[in-house]
């Protein structure tokens, strides 16, 4: 195995859908224990971004290496990569027949094949993480959408993934109940997680991101560190989306 | 009163045909469960030479009526060389035709789940087979009772067709004891009655079951 500083990388990735052109030639280097955000309007292809890297979506060109082996070979399991590959979805997607504690096991006994008393200590410990500890034995339906979220992060959190993919994860929750998923999210940057955000919430981008790629119409415009985006933004687009952004986002998320 | 006498009198003869109908309709219900859902995931997930045949299964079954099926296995087989007892061509027939009506209903339950489920199980490394498993299943057959449960209760009016190829069962029971006794209303009204009860035994049962796997925080009646 090649020693490489990425945890992940892509090259020239293109998804095609029909004549629709998703993304085209988007390269990405992720190093080990950065926050990466990803923004940009609606229907530029970022969840899509996100599908394709970890193999739920497969994409017409281009190479994903995964700590330097490449995922996108024909010869790779894609459901052992993904276990690698922790995501978390915009509307939760917890297993419904199954309590908290039950959505974090269950990767943990059939996919990792754990005993089931060392399954249970481990989720609890993640439900502990994400400060869920005291609803373990409750279903889905029983939580609110920021606790369900929660519960979903530390399903993938127990899967031990090298990095953490987070599609809008927000974007389908009420505004009181944003701040506990974005302080989940805030302490596992804290504590050096890999991770790939998609979301519009600027307030955590500027704060917490090493870096934010700003995506338009399947292109990667324009990255750089927080302040160069939102201080000296290059590109004129940036400039506008920005401008919108926080003319929408801009009172809620001052602190 | 000169019914309840008659019910009395030939309630032995009835019960044992009873017997025969509640065995065939659980054979059916149960070997068109298995078959129904083996159908039913072969159409959604697996690949296409398997889809088609799934497909082709349940059109045919579905679209041609239970008593063609029953003298087609019955009277059609031995020209194939194949002969079949009454028992197994009726229980044949009747797990053959639940199994295509069963598998509609848990193919409606399993796309009603949604990609969603599949999608999440898939992104912490299951396979499909598992996902659908461990994931789908538990989930779409809970969805699936309250339509199903028309199921079994269909299923055991319709094993009164079997009397046709003479299987002991209660119509075949009704049958001889209208044309030994002359009497076929109070005949039939006896076995009309036994049907109700038995119905009525099914649908107990099958509600018991929708409660027992009812998931905390999804009830219309809610608990909370």
């Amino acid at each position: 195995m090649t020693e490489t500083p990425y945890i992940l990388q892509a090259k020239n990735l293109t998804k095609i859908y029909g004549d629709n052109v998703i993304f085209k030639d988007i390269c990405l280097d992720v190093h080990k224990g950065e926050t990466i955000v990803i923004i940009g309007p609606s229907g530029t292809g970022k969840s899509t971004l996100l599908r394709c890297l970890n193999l739920l979506t497969p994409v017409n060109n281009g190479q994903i290496f995964l700590e330097g082996q490449e995922i996108t070979a024909p010869s790779v399991d894609a459901d052992q990569v993904r276990q690698k590959i922790g995501m978390v979805f915009q509307n939760f997607l917890l297993f419904n027949h199954l309590t908290a504690l039950g959505n974090v096991m269950v990767g943990l006994t059939k996919v990792k094949k754990m005993s089931p008393d060392q399954a249970r200590r481990k989720a609890l410990h993640e439900l502990e993480r994400v400060g869920l500890a005291d609803r373990a034995n409750h279903y889905p339906a029983q939580l609110s959408g920021g606790q369900q979220q929660r519960v979903a992060i530390a399903r993938a959190l127990a899967m031990d993934p090298l990095i953490m993919l987070f599609d809008e994860p927000t974007s389908a929750l009420d505004p009181e109940l944003i701040g506990e998923v974005l302080g989940v999210m805030e302490q596992l940057a804290r504590e050096h997680m890999t991770m790939l955000v998609v979301t519009h919430e600027m307030g955590f981008a500027r704060e917490v991101a090493d870096r934010i790629i700003f995506m338009e119409k399947g292109r990667i415009v324009e990255q750089g560190s927080p302040e160069d985006l939102f201080e000296h933004p290059q590109h004129p687009r940036t400039r506008e989306f920005l401008g919108k952004i926080s003319e929408l986002y801009g009172k809620k998320e001052k602190k | 009163m000169a019914f309840l006498e008659f019910f009395v009198r030939f309630l032995p003869d009835l019960l044992s045909g009873m017997g025969m109908t509640l065995l065939l309709t659980a054979e059916g219900v149960l070997a068109g469960f298995i078959l129904g859902l083996a159908a039913t995931l072969a159409r959604t997930y697996a690949g296409r030479f398997w889809r088609n045949l799934a497909i082709a299964y349940i059109e045919l079954f579905r679209g041609t009526p239970l008593l063609v099926q029953v003298f087609l296995l019955y009277y059609g087989l031995p020209g194939l060389g194949i002969t079949l007892s009454r028992e197994w061509s009726a229980f044949l027939a009747l797990g053959l035709n639940s199994g295509a009506y069963q598998a509609e209903y848990l193919r409606g339950s399993i796309l009603a789940i949604g990609e969603g489920q599949m999608l999440a199980a898939r992104a912490i490394g299951m396979s499909k087979w598992k996902a659908v498993f461990y994931i789908i299943l538990p989930q779409a057959l809970r969805l699936a009772i309250p339509a199903w449960a028309n199921e079994p209760v269909s299923l055991l009016k319709a094993t009164s067709v079997v009397f046709l190829i003479a299987v002991p069962e209660l119509m075949t029971r009704a049958k001889l004891i209208a044309s030994r006794t002359y009497d076929p209303i109070s005949s039939y009204l006896a076995v009309a009655i036994l049907y109700l009860v038995l119905v009525y035994l099914v649908d107990f049962v099958l509600k018991w079951l929708e409660r027992r796997t009812r998931l905390p925080g999804l009830s219309a009646v809610g608990e909370h």
